[in-house]
């Protein structure tokens, strides 16, 4: 499953015209490669330097400096898109940063019913505040919960990492990527990305386990894991199908369209086939005769 | 100049009529009956408390009234007001499916007063929609904006929401024209009748459905014992003996909070009405219980079944899908009208259940900190239930809802009947 195979169960809904952004309409004959981030947290060293440049370059406060901050697990949060946890494995431990996996196919964009969350040709899932609504169904469709909206605000905002959607229009890199000391976090296309993933752990194959998170889990996405320990220890889901979660909904938006046609013709014909004699109206009598 | 004395003469003929018009809608603005009863004060004091916590919910953001957090972004006002509220509308679409389309005029009496009763909660509970949205300003997006989400069941579920209201609202509105005097828009409307009912109940199946396919997505999130790819087919078959246990039990109140209403002759048929109700109820059910076996049986749910989630599963359907249809079927069979009350009790108690177990009870099964919904929350859904009340005590207490419609405005069968045969009459002279 790819990006076009999205754009297609869009159109398949009849509406791909309706689609206004320039982004999808530009040039289809163009191949584009979706960006993404290889994390490597066998390098994380736990600075947060990732955090401090995330909530400089998108305007939040600072984030808590204090140590015990990796005392308990931590969300992303509305002022914070990208946190970094410490978990105790049989390795020692281990730094992961968590932030929004931008999936191929993201279930908060297919939940979106205004496109306010919206998956871009380069791969970033972004938001868009004049889009949305605030139902908070992007929430409950994210497998790996990562919306965040702000219940303390009469004006609330969903809050996610966009993948520094600002700075890449610019041809920068992300925040996090340029501020990593430790080159834990790369910046590139998804596919360049998984293929040196998949170098590496070919090349210290006792040192990582062999698998990359986020290439399949939930149908894949720009965010990718290599891990010296089982993803699980590291507060990730495991029990992710790896499928595109919008194919869970698909096969019931396929039915909608079949019952809108099915039903009035079906009904129409039960009504009629229920009239009496008595109820017809005297042109229907003479047209039988 | 002629013109203008037409014009004169027209104005003179239309404004005594404007006026007696205008006097007519002031004195039916006025309250009917006493104005101090409990229920009044109750509905008085509810509603005001509910204004001001609502002030307060906009003005501060949902944090204010709500125990709503990142972990549970639904509660009570989306699994309750709008997703339990909507099953216990879904009266109206089977109600006419049974009078408009299989033509069961047995049931005709209850139709004005479901179809009142399902447009007003899609009125109130829809309403309850925009205390819940965070950007209600918005809330035109996915209608009027440019912006149509297609692949989402929520886009679907907003316009089935607004084009049902409209639809209820044309299958209503020739009572409204009969309360005001409408003959001629009265006829108008009272053609559009089958037109919408059909369009209803397309809408109906699709957007009760719907409201199931928003867990869709939820899979790794819903206990296993209430996610199930069936779930669209289990809210639609639900709905339609949720909808129908509402008919029953409200007009078990109706007939008697509106007995100076209710047409002595409905008032007889009304037992036989509700015996054939809960038929239809028990069928359903049967049907619902044999597709929960065959999702659970399917799904290999056994080794869930020892745990305290099991056990509120096994309440869920053997206390209230299990005890009601067999309460039904038994109080069909002898005919007794108090245990069919007590089965739609069960039966709407078990909805209640099975939309919150889906929508927050199941949901994040494993989260630590639950949602438990404030006293705020719970007021203002109560606010939202009073404020259904009172408008649909004016509108029965002034339109042709549970009465019989004026002299004018009935269908006459005999003269049907009689035109007919005249026709036949003129068809076979002009054959020979």
């Amino acid at each position: 499953m790819n990006r076009r195979n999205f754009v297609k169960s869009l159109g398949g809904l009849g509406t791909a015209a309706l689609i206004p952004d320039k982004a999808l309409a530009e040039d289809p004959a163009k191949p584009k490669e979706f960006v993404g981030i290889l994390v490597d947290t066998t390098r994380c060293i736990g600075c947060r330097s990732c955090e401090i440049a995330c909530a400089e370059a998108h305007g939040f406060p600072d984030p808590d400096s204090d140590p015990n901050v990796f005392e308990r697990e931590r969300s992303p949060s509305t002022t914070q898109w990208s946190v970094v946890n410490r978990y105790e494995t049989r390795k020692g431990e281990v730094y992961a940063k968590k932030q929004c996996m931008h999936c191929n196919q993201p279930a908060c964009a297919a939940a979106c019913l205004t496109k306010a969350m919206l998956k871009t040709e380069e791969g970033p899932v972004i938001w868009r505040e004049d889009k949305c609504m605030g139902c908070r169904f992007c929430m409950i469709s994210c497998p790996f919960d990562v919306p965040k909206f702000e219940y303390e605000s009469p004006v609330p905002k969903i809050q996610k990492c966009n993948l520094c959607w600002d700075r890449l229009k610019e041809g920068k890199e992300p925040a996090c990527v340029e501020a990593c000391p430790a080159e834990a976090i790369k910046f590139g296309s998804r596919r360049d990305l998984i293929e040196m993933g998949r170098a590496q752990i070919a090349k210290e194959p006792d040192t990582y386990i062999h698998q990359i998170y986020g290439e399949n889990e939930a149908g894949g996405g720009s965010y990718l894991y290599l891990s010296g320990v089982p993803f699980g220890q590291l507060g990730f889901r495991t029990d992710l199908d790896n499928i595109p979660y919008p194919e869970l909904s698909k096969d019931y938006l396929y039915a909608v369209p079949v019952i809108l046609t099915l039903w009035p013709a079906f009904l129409l014909a039960l009504s009629n086939a229920t009239k009496k004699d008595d109820e017809r109206r005297p042109y229907e009598t003479q047209n039988e005769r | 100049m002629k013109l203008k004395t037409n014009g004169d003469a027209r104005a003179s003929l239309l404004i005594p009529e404007v006026r007696r018009f205008g006097r007519f809608l002031l004195s039916e603005m006025k309250p009917k009956g006493e104005m101090l009863t409990p229920f009044n004060i109750f509905a008085a004091l509810v509603l005001s408390v509910a204004a001001v916590l609502l002030t307060i919910r906009f003005t501060q953001g949902l944090e204010s009234t709500t125990n709503l957090s990142q972990d549970f972004p639904w509660g009570i006002w989306i699994g309750f007001d709008v997703i339990t509220g909507v099953a216990f509308a879904g009266g109206a679409y089977v109600v006419t499916f049974m009078v408009y389309i299989l033509r069961l005029e047995k049931y005709h009496p209850i139709v004005r007063m479901t179809v009142l009763n399902g447009f007003l909660a899609y009125v109130f509970y829809a309403g309850a929609l925009l205390f819940d949205l965070g950007r209600p300003w918005k809330v035109v997006n996915p209608i009027i904006g440019n912006s149509f989400g297609v692949s989402s069941v929520m886009f679907l579920v907003a316009w089935h929401f607004m084009l049902y209201m409209i639809a209820e609202f044309i299958e209503f509105s020739p009572a409204i024209a009969e309360w005001l005097g409408w003959k001629r828009i009265r006829k108008v409307l009272g053609g559009l009748t089958l037109g919408a009912v059909i369009f209803g109940i397309t809408l109906s199946t699709l957007h009760q459905s719907g409201l199931g396919a928003l867990f869709l997505m939820a899979k790794n999130k819903i206990h296993p014992l209430w996610y199930s790819e069936f779930i669209p087919i289990l809210f639609f078959v639900s709905s339609i003996f949720a909808g129908l246990s509402m008919v029953i039990f409200e007009g078990s109140i109706s007939q008697r909070v509106f007995r100076n209403q209710v047409d002595p002759k409905h008032h007889a048929s009304h037992d036989d009405i509700v015996l054939g109700l809960a038929k239809v109820c028990a069928g359903t059910m049967y049907v619902y219980f044999f597709l929960k076996v065959l999702v659970f049986v399917h799904g290999q749910h056994w080794t869930h079944i020892y745990t305290p989630y099991g056990w509120w599963f096994l309440v869920e359907i053997v206390g209230f899908v299990l005890i009601p249809v067999r309460l039904f079927t038994q109080a069909v069979r002898f005919r007794t009208l108090s245990l069919i009350r007590l089965a739609a009790a069960l039966t709407l108690i078990g909805i209640v259940l099975n939309r919150l177990n889906v929508s927050i009870i199941a949901y994040k099964w494993y989260a630590l900190d639950r949602y438990i919904p404030s006293w705020m929350e719970l007021e203002i859904t109560l606010a939202v239930i009073v404020a259904e009340i009172v408008v649909l005590r004016w509108i029965v207490n002034r339109m042709p809802i549970l009465r019989e419609p004026p002299e004018w405005a009935q269908e006459r069968p005999d003269v049907i009947r009689r035109t007919r045969f005249l026709v036949k009459e003129g068809a076979t002279e002009h054959g020979r």
